[in-house]
């Protein structure tokens, strides 16, 4: 592959206002190449994949296409030109049918006054396919989000490009799923497309892509081909320093005595039978396919979604938990997956963020104490390391990672027992992660109750003391330590059987 | 003193010092700008006419905007929790009118007032029923009350206005009397805008209001009972409102089946001129009583400058538009 490349781009800068997205960089895409682009949240991969695909406009700097320079006034030039970009962010309508969002583009420059919908529908079934059978004919709001995922992509397999942008992909797949996307990228790479490719995850990168390129704070630092280098120093390069150790230590002695326990616990539509035990000290995980129920199970156990058997007790006494301010009573508190929908008040202040939870620590005779408020928001950013210009900031100002840190910071203020983290880590820079396994098990080791559920399997694994993999509503089993590796979680939550592992993953 | 032990104290200072220019930068800036336009207008309308700067018009501006003032208040706590209420126009009538009947009923006029808030709460009470329990959303349920009280306003009265003439002086004053020559309308006006300003900036029940137009689910995930949180505002909305028809009542010793139509318009408008976002999560009752000055401003001098009333409601109109694009402009730019 000596040919010219086809995309090129050369001293592109990008400022907004005073602040410089993108300093002089640059970036070159070779004919049939799968190319990661990494580095943390903020580094400008989003900014310079927003320039390619027509949404923003460069302040400086060539783009070339094909050996010709091009200029990308907007995202319809970007389609002509054949540049296709999947957002990390779901854009589509949600009340429209899979085959409509699949063809928006086409539907939108279709002259002709009606919709030919038995030809759509087929048309868009073909595509689907060789993605996921996911009927064309549902409404979008209907799927699962990792579905959703799917009809974004395909999506961009319709527009007829050269070249294909993927912005964290599998950010909301499961293991499974990602597994399809990756032979769809390879066989996409197959016919000539060239594609760049946005993750955070190290074994993605190394397994799929043939070179990487890699920015830190808006400055281009390098590109090499994946043969030449391991994802240490990919994540070096990334971070700028040295991380020592991705995961913190785990736990050497025996767990103490149980803070929480959970027996039998249902609900209605998505799990029963739930059976949880929680020493001080352990930090446990739950794993299993999206869907399985995990998210739904530490709701159910925090009063968020209703119970229909089952009983919970923290600290050996059993607890009435009706709703959630029960359960923030009875110090059992819980972190969102989904941070901006739920998670945080984007613009509100960092401060009032964290007082949230209880209101009643920062009130007197009715009223707030400012001064109160303030306090405890200074000590916990503080303690958190939170990056921000003050506890008056609307968190949207923000990073992803330190709006996770004021999530977790409002959890810590009511100084809870146990803490469920939904997904603690989904999209947040290796820097902040990091920070966040630390701070997890420095919590766990002053007796708070850590449970994480997470999709990411390395997380499970190198953070988690003991892990619990949920299939389908049940506990499918439970591996400790020693048991601990992707094999032996992807079998349980696939339910796939073998002989020389279940010895290993004793079924609870 | 080492660099360590400065560290805590500083950074409660800085952040103190960041809390008070961003938390109510936003806001301040838009009421600090509503107050130079007002002043502006005044200044203007001196020079244009002898007598805008009368004491005499002042009041008369002030009595205007004073009574739908106490509406906007509750309008304004509305928008924040994310709702918005139609309906407010017909139930300032139907305070009026059933509060009236019962006086003409042999009632004491104080205690058919208190009924008369009271039937008016009651309204608001099931349409946050409509809103929490069934589903429904705030525009359509208000829009439904606002035909059916209107309805109900029309059938208690047969169409006719009631005719209190009979009321006694006592209660007649709260609308006509004054304080020093001060009215007791504005005073009351006053008194019930202080009192929600503060509530709103500092009370812990309307902080949870602010957590629920901001993100209802994050509310939620915070333990806040954003259904209770939104029945209660919007009773609180009707019964202000209510209130605001008992006044009436006594300012004008009538209450008439047709009143207050179209009031709902001047008082959304007057929110959100003021700073409220239709979104939800944001506002300030201090921003809409400006917005409401503001509009009441414009009409004394579109009225003293003798513009013809056609073209009054359309230059209204194209305020609002103007203060609405303004603030979208400003926050695109921010972002």
């Amino acid at each position: 592959m000596t040919q010219a490349p086809i995309l090129e781009i050369r001293g592109v800068s990008k400022a907004f206002g005073p602040v410089k997205a993108l300093s002089d960089v640059r970036f070159e895409l070779r004919r049939g190449e799968i190319h990661a682009l990494c580095g943390e949240n903020g580094a400008g991969k989003s900014t310079l994949m927003n320039i390619l695909a027509g949404v923003l406009q460069p302040s400086d700097g060539e783009i070339h296409l094909d050996g010709k320079r091009v200029t990308i006034p907007s995202p319809a030039a970007a389609q002509r030109l054949g540049i296709g970009l999947v957002h990390q962010e779901i854009a589509l309508c949600p009340d429209a049918t899979v085959a409509e969002n699949i063809y928006m583009a086409a539907i939108n420059a279709r002259r002709a006054p009606l919709m030919n919908f038995q030809k759509l529908y087929v048309e868009a079934q073909k595509v689907m396919d060789r993605l996921a059978p996911i009927p064309v004919r549902t409404r979008v709001a209907d799927l699962s989000i990792s579905n959703q995922q799917l009809v974004e992509i395909a999506k961009a397999l319709t527009l007829d490009c050269k070249v294909l942008m993927l912005d964290e992909p599998t950010a909301a797949l499961t293991e499974s799923e990602a597994q399809r996307l990756f032979s769809i990228v390879r066989g996409l790479q197959q016919r000539g497309i060239s594609v760049v490719y946005i993750s955070h995850r190290m074994a993605e990168i190394f397994s799929l892509c043939d070179r990487v390129t890699v920015f830190r704070d808006g400055q281009y630092v390098a590109t090499d081909r994946i043969a030449d280098v391991s994802p240490d120093d990919v994540v070096r390069k990334m971070v700028g320093r040295e991380i020592t150790q991705l995961y913190p230590d785990k736990l050497a002695e025996a767990p103490g005595r149980v803070l929480l326990s959970v027996k039998g616990l249902s609900d209605s539509d998505c799990f029963s039978n739930v059976d949880l035990v929680l020493r001080a000290g352990e930090i446990l995980g739950i794993g299993g396919l999206i869907g399985a129920g995990r998210s739904e199970i530490a709701q159910t156990i925090c009063g968020l979604r209703p119970a229909t058997a089952g009983r919970v007790e923290i600290d050996g006494k059993p607890q009435r938990i009706r709703n959630y301010s029960d359960a923030v009573k009875a110090g059992l508190v819980y972190l969102s997956e989904d941070r901006k929908g739920s998670g945080v008040f984007l613009d509100m202040p960092i401060s009032v963020n964290i007082s949230a939870l209880d209101l009643s620590k920062v009130t007197s005779l009715g009223m707030l104490n400012r001064r109160a408020e303030d306090r405890q928001a200074s000590e916990l950013t503080k303690r958190l390391g939170v990056r921000m210009s003050g506890i008056g900031a609307a968190v949207s100002t923000l990073s992803g990672g330190n709006q996770q840190k004021v999530a977790i910071a409002k959890q810590l203020s009511v100084d809870p027992r146990v803490i469920l983290m939904d997904e603690p880590t989904r999209g947040i820079d290796v820097g902040a992660k990091v920070e966040i396994h630390r701070l997890l098990r420095q919590l766990a080791a002053k007796g708070v109750g850590v449970v994480v559920i997470s999709s990411e399997l390395p997380e499970l694994i190198g953070l988690c003391d003991r892990v619990m993999v949920v299939r389908e509503g049940r506990i499918a089993g439970e591996l400790d330590a020693e048991a601990l590796g992707e094999e032996a979680i992807m079998r349980l939550a696939s339910g796939v059987k073998n002989p020389s592992t279940q010895q290993a993953a004793h079924v609870a | 003193m080492s660099p360590r032990e400065q560290t805590p104290m500083q950074a409660e200072l800085n952040a103190g010092g960041a809390r008070r220019i961003d938390f109510t930068r936003l806001a301040s800036m838009r009421e600090a700008g509503l107050i130079v336009i007002i002043l502006a207008l005044c200044v203007a309308m001196s020079f244009a006419s002898p007598h805008f700067l009368t004491w005499g018009n002042l009041r008369a501006m002030m009595m205007s905007f004073s009574i739908e003032g106490i509406v906007v208040v509750g309008m304004t706590i509305l928008l924040i929790v994310g709702g918005i209420d139609l309906s407010v126009g017909s139930v300032v009538c139907f305070s009026m009118v059933i509060s009236g009947a019962l006086f003409l009923a042999g009632l004491d006029p104080w205690t058919a007032s208190l009924v008369g808030i009271a039937a008016s709460a009651l309204i608001g009470a099931i349409m946050g029923f409509f809103v929490t329990v069934v589903g429904l959303n705030h525009f359509i349920t208000s829009l439904a009350a606002m035909v059916i009280v209107r309805g109900l306003c029309l059938i208690i009265t047969k169409g006719t206005p009631l005719s209190l003439f009979s009321l006694p002086p006592s209660f007649k004053a709260i609308g006509q009397g004054s304080f020093h020559n001060i009215p007791y309308v504005i005073l009351i006006f006053l008194v019930v805008v202080a009192v929600f300003d503060f509530l709103l900036r500092r009370a812990t029940a309307f902080r949870k209001v602010f957590y629920t137009g901001s993100n209802q689910k994050a509310a939620q995930f915070s333990g806040i009972k954003t259904n209770q949180v939104k029945f209660w505002v919007t009773v609180l909305c009707s019964a202000l409102a209510g209130f605001a028809g008992v006044i009436y009542m006594a300012r004008f010793g009538a209450a008439t089946p047709t009143f207050g139509a179209g009031m709902e318009l001047n008082i959304i408008a007057a929110a959100v001129i003021g700073g409220a976002s239709l979104n939800g999560g944001s506002g300030t009752i201090f921003g809409a009583i400006l917005g409401m000055a503001l509009l009441s401003v414009v009409t004394s001098s579109l009225i003293l400058l003798d513009v013809s009333v056609y073209w009054q409601e359309m230059i209204k109109g194209c305020i609002l538009l103007a203060a609405v694009s303004i603030d979208h402009f400003l926050h695109r730019k921010k972002s």
